[in-house]
């Protein structure tokens, strides 16, 4: 009986114990250090000094206009990257067409970039020196160092992640059941809102709300045509920077607090859209 | 309403998908159009619905074009081949579907669509499951909703791409059976797709065998298996036995290079020579299926097997084993040759 | 019908299409093209000059090794933490998993002002590191705990998925032929999660060297020795050199389009690999 206990083990596809405890040791101290911490950290520093100054320095005048800034500019860039989005899924998932898999490539272009190129790029259209600068200037517009500039920035970095999300969902599900909606009478619209966009809800959702969290977060590109100007140009993040760089640390990461609720808030409708989406047996279908 | 199909041809890329297909389909029929797959049906299928347009020809229903029309314009139900049910909509709603999307002016009230809705789930037997969802529902229920979808809007015409293909071989018995009646009962004109012949035989009107793009023969079910117009024909349907003349002496002198084609109850075995086209064989095998006795001989001569196929009775009067040298003489066979067709019958 | 699409029932195809391609062009391509323009009215010999002038390679240089540095260790750590989150269960797991991204939702300004903290000489981690002579913030030791953070999940999504594929009769049979344990990680299971491996490291670099805001707090910013590229140019705009930074930005630039156009050969031959 010993030995054939024995035998069993050696072909049964499982590590040792010990193997099997000290990785999941490794894999847990690792994002402990790297996640954990940093995260936890934030809170503790935000609330170092108490309560008291933690509500104070979020009520600051600069601090409360830092956060509505970065709603308003989150306002505008979701929704146009929504719309575009569903466009891009709707003509390359229902379509057969050239040039297809060069289109889907251009859109994950601004992945690919650098946040601070990606702000560069503005700066050398509508700068002061830029293609258009001279123009904006004799009519006294302003985009660069401007409200304008910060959306604009914003929506490139923002672009794909709608797309990318719709893209393989509206792939994967085929087209045919928006032709037996147009078989059975229904306009495309009508296809579009009674069949498409309920099968689509669970993806568009996910991708939403992570174009949101990137919409809200974003420092490098804004931070290049922002200009920083305290009350006026700043976002939250860029907000952080400031105040940090004044050492003003508290109040620092009590704004980086309100980002980091953001984060897991973010993660957790992430979860539960991506539980749902399963849930109701239309897994979400990520591009790497 | 009837279908007219004239001098239609669809290309996809260098593919040529129908290639001059002209087809009348009879008010009121039941029509399968058989092949294998990549024959062109389902393309046909398509653009009958309007779901693709031919790159040249005509298609007239009840003779009038309707190529201009969309496929929302031109009153056909569609039934597809994965069902393509809406996954987010109850089975009521799916049915209903077809009934909501009409524009308001035409758009029957809340109690009438309730009421047809249960009056087409009752024709499908299936009322019972109108509040489930397609995921919840076996493959045949789900074909069977996708077919009250179809009937919602009352279609003059009825397609269906493959009714049964995704099924098991029992409940596609039982919804072949079914589907006839429920044309029957409604005569709807219809036309369906299948690569199954068993399936287009028992259930169609007239059958339409396709191949390559081309209709190679129409004809009620009997006249396609008795009298098949072309090899492809005899061989796609039902089993044959194919005889080179150049082997096998009755046709030797007859034909240059031909082949015969002969179906495996068609032949006749016997201990001695019936006459002079008779050939001489081994018997190798012998196996009783159900009704009737499946022999396997070789002709001396060739390494090829013919199969033949006795009723009970007629085995039973005259048994063989094998190893047993015998005799076979086709009583019914046809010829082709070079394009041309020769039918001869052995006196 | 034209020859450029195939003939669909579904209406909507020249709006959506229409749409999408001005929108791309009036967002992404026409910007971008616009770095280009500029890049080449400084002519060759001038951007040769601003690629190869000495604080930029130093730049280029602290990017790439700290950006390699940071993807080897989330490789090896990220293939780890899939493994563990496929093949295990242990409690708050779930919690776990969904914490991995992190990375992605947490905006980089804080990650940079907290990671700057925590590694301070003075900080939690930092005074650690300090006891032993040490310095981890404002040196590129710090750069790398940037992008390590930055870069984390790439791996891990990208194996996880793979790794969960992996049929459990093949292990099985490996192991009933006579396979120990680690042979059969080396031998089948590794083979099998390479290119996910390969693909989530090319991401990971790839995100590493344009990073921006969780770097600049940690790194000290030192120019020749802790300096980034992505810094260099916000500095020469500052500066109001735009043709400097345009000139550091297309070099950047093209090797993230290399870096894109090898992640996806990548992708497209671990697809292959496991359709077949």
């Amino acid at each position: 009986m010993m030995s054939g206990h024995s035998i069993q083990r050696r072909i049964s596809t499982r590590e040792s114990n010990s193997v099997t405890l000290l990785l999941i040791g490794v894999a847990l101290a690792y994002l402990v250090l790297f996640l954990g911490l940093p995260l936890f950290a934030v809170f503790y520093e935000a609330f170092s000094k108490g309560w008291a100054l933690y509500w104070a320095s979020l009520q600051e005048p600069d601090a409360w206009s830092a956060i509505k800034l970065t709603l308003i500019v989150a306002a505008i860039a979701v929704p146009a990257n929504l719309v575009f989005g569903i466009a891009a899924a709707w003509a390359i998932a229902k379509f057969e067409f050239k040039g297809k898999s060069l289109l889907i490539t251009l859109i994950d272009l601004p992945f690919a970039v650098s946040p601070v190129v990606s702000g560069l790029v503005y700066v050398l259209l509508f700068g002061a020196q830029g293609w258009f600068g001279p123009w904006l200037q004799a009519h006294d517009i302003k985009l660069i160092f401007a409200v304008p500039g910060i959306v604009l920035t914003t929506v490139f970095v923002t672009f794909p992640f709608v797309a990318r999300e719709l893209i393989p969902l509206m792939q994967a599900q085929g087209k045919e059941e928006e032709e037996a909606a147009v078989s059975l009478g229904a306009s495309g619209w009508q296809a579009f809102w009674r069949v498409t966009l309920p099968n689509i809800k669970w993806g568009l959702l996910y991708g939403v709300i992570l174009c949101n969290a990137r919409a809200m977060g974003e420092f490098g590109a804004v931070s290049v045509v922002s200009g920083h100007i305290r009350g006026m140009t700043n976002t939250m993040p860029l907000h952080v920077e400031i105040l940090y760089n004044e050492y003003n640390f508290v109040a620092a990461f009590a704004v980086a607090s309100l980002l980091a609720l953001l984060a897991l808030v973010t993660l957790l409708v992430k979860s539960l859209v991506e539980w749902q989406a399963k849930r109701s047996g239309e897994p979400l279908q990520h591009g790497a | 309403m009837s279908i007219t199909i004239e001098n239609l041809s669809k290309q996809f890329g260098d593919h040529k998908a129908l290639d001059d297909i002209n087809l009348e389909v009879n008010s009121g029929e039941l029509l399968a159009l058989l092949g294998p797959s990549g024959c062109g049906k389902t393309t046909l299928l398509r653009i009958i619905g309007g779901m693709e347009v031919a790159n040249s020809g005509r298609l007239l229903f009840h003779g009038e074009d309707v190529e201009q029309r969309d496929a929302r314009e031109r009153n056909v139900g569609f039934v597809f081949q994965h069902y393509a049910l809406f996954r987010h909509m109850t089975v009521f709603e799916n049915v209903a579907f077809g009934i909501r999307v009409k524009p308001r002016k035409q758009r029957p009230s809340e109690a009438e669509i309730k009421r047809r809705v249960h009056e087409l789930l009752n024709l499908v037997q299936l009322d019972w499951l109108h509040d489930r969802y397609p995921a919840q529902l076996s493959g045949g229920q789900r074909q069977r909703i996708a077919l009250a979808r179809a009937l919602a809007v009352e279609p003059k015409i009825l397609l269906l791409d493959e009714p049964f293909g995704a099924l098991d071989a029992r409940v596609r018995k039982e919804l072949r059976r079914w589907l006839r009646r429920l044309h029957d009962e409604l005569h709807i004109t219809s036309v369906f797709v299948t690569h199954d012949q068993e399936e287009a035989l028992e259930v169609a009107d007239r059958v339409v065998v396709m191949n390559k793009g081309r209709i190679e023969q129409a004809g009620t079910p009997d006249e396609v298996y008795a009298a098949p117009s072309t090899p492809f024909v005899y061989q796609f349907i039902g089993n044959v036995n194919l005889f080179h003349s150049r082997d096998h002496a009755p046709w030797s002198e007859q034909h240059g290079d031909a082949v015969a084609y002969v179906r495996p109850h068609d032949i006749d075995i016997g201990a001695t020579p019936q006459d002079g086209n008779a050939l001489p064989v081994e018997v190798k095998l012998v196996r009783a299926i159900g009704s009737v006795v499946r022999v396997e001989v070789a002709v001396d001569a060739s390494s090829e097997f013919i199969e033949i196929e006795l009723s009970r009775e007629r085995f039973d009067a005259a048994p063989l084993a094998s190893g047993d040298k015998v005799f076979i003489r086709p009583r019914q066979f046809r010829v082709f040759e070079s394009g041309e067709q020769h039918e001869l019958s052995a006196a | 019908m034209s020859q450029f699409r195939a003939h669909s029932v579904l209406p909507g195809f020249n709006l959506a299409l229409g749409f999408t391609l001005l929108y791309l062009s009036l967002i992404v391509l026409i910007p971008l093209s616009a770095l280009f323009v500029k890049t080449a009215a400084l002519g060759w010999g001038g951007f040769w000059e601003v690629a190869t002038g000495d604080r930029v390679l130093a730049s280029l240089r602290v990017t790439f090794l700290t950006s390699f540095v940071a993807a080897v260790l989330n490789a090896f750590f990220g293939l780890v933490v899939a493994w563990v989150l496929v093949r295990y269960s242990f409690p708050g797991k779930r919690i776990v998993d969904a914490l991995v991204d992190l990375p992605f939702a947490l905006p980089t300004a804080v990650a940079g002002i907290v990671l700057a903290t925590l590694y301070a000489p003075n900080g939690w981690i930092g005074h650690h590191f300090a006891a032993h002579d040490i310095k981890v913030a404002y040196t590129p030791l710090g750069i790398v705990v940037a992008l390590t953070f930055i870069g984390l999940p790439f791996v891990v999504r990208t194996v996880q998925p793979v790794l969960a594929d992996v049929e459990a009769e093949v292990e099985e049979a490996a192991a009933s032929l006579g396979a120990g344990r680690w042979d059969v990680f080396r031998r089948v299971i590794f083979p099998a999660i390479y290119p996910a491996l390969l693909t989530g490291f090319a991401l990971a670099f790839a995100r590493a060297i344009g990073e921006y805001g969780s770097v600049i707090f940690i790194a000290g910013n030192m120019p020749y020795i802790s300096e980034i590229a992505p810094l260099l140019i916000v500095a020469k705009l500052e500066q109001y050199d735009y043709a400097g930074a345009t000139a550091i930005a297309v070099l950047m630039l093209l090797i993230s389009f290399a870096l894109l156009l090898a992640i996806n050969g990548l992708q497209w031959w671990s697809g292959r690999r496991r359709a077949r």
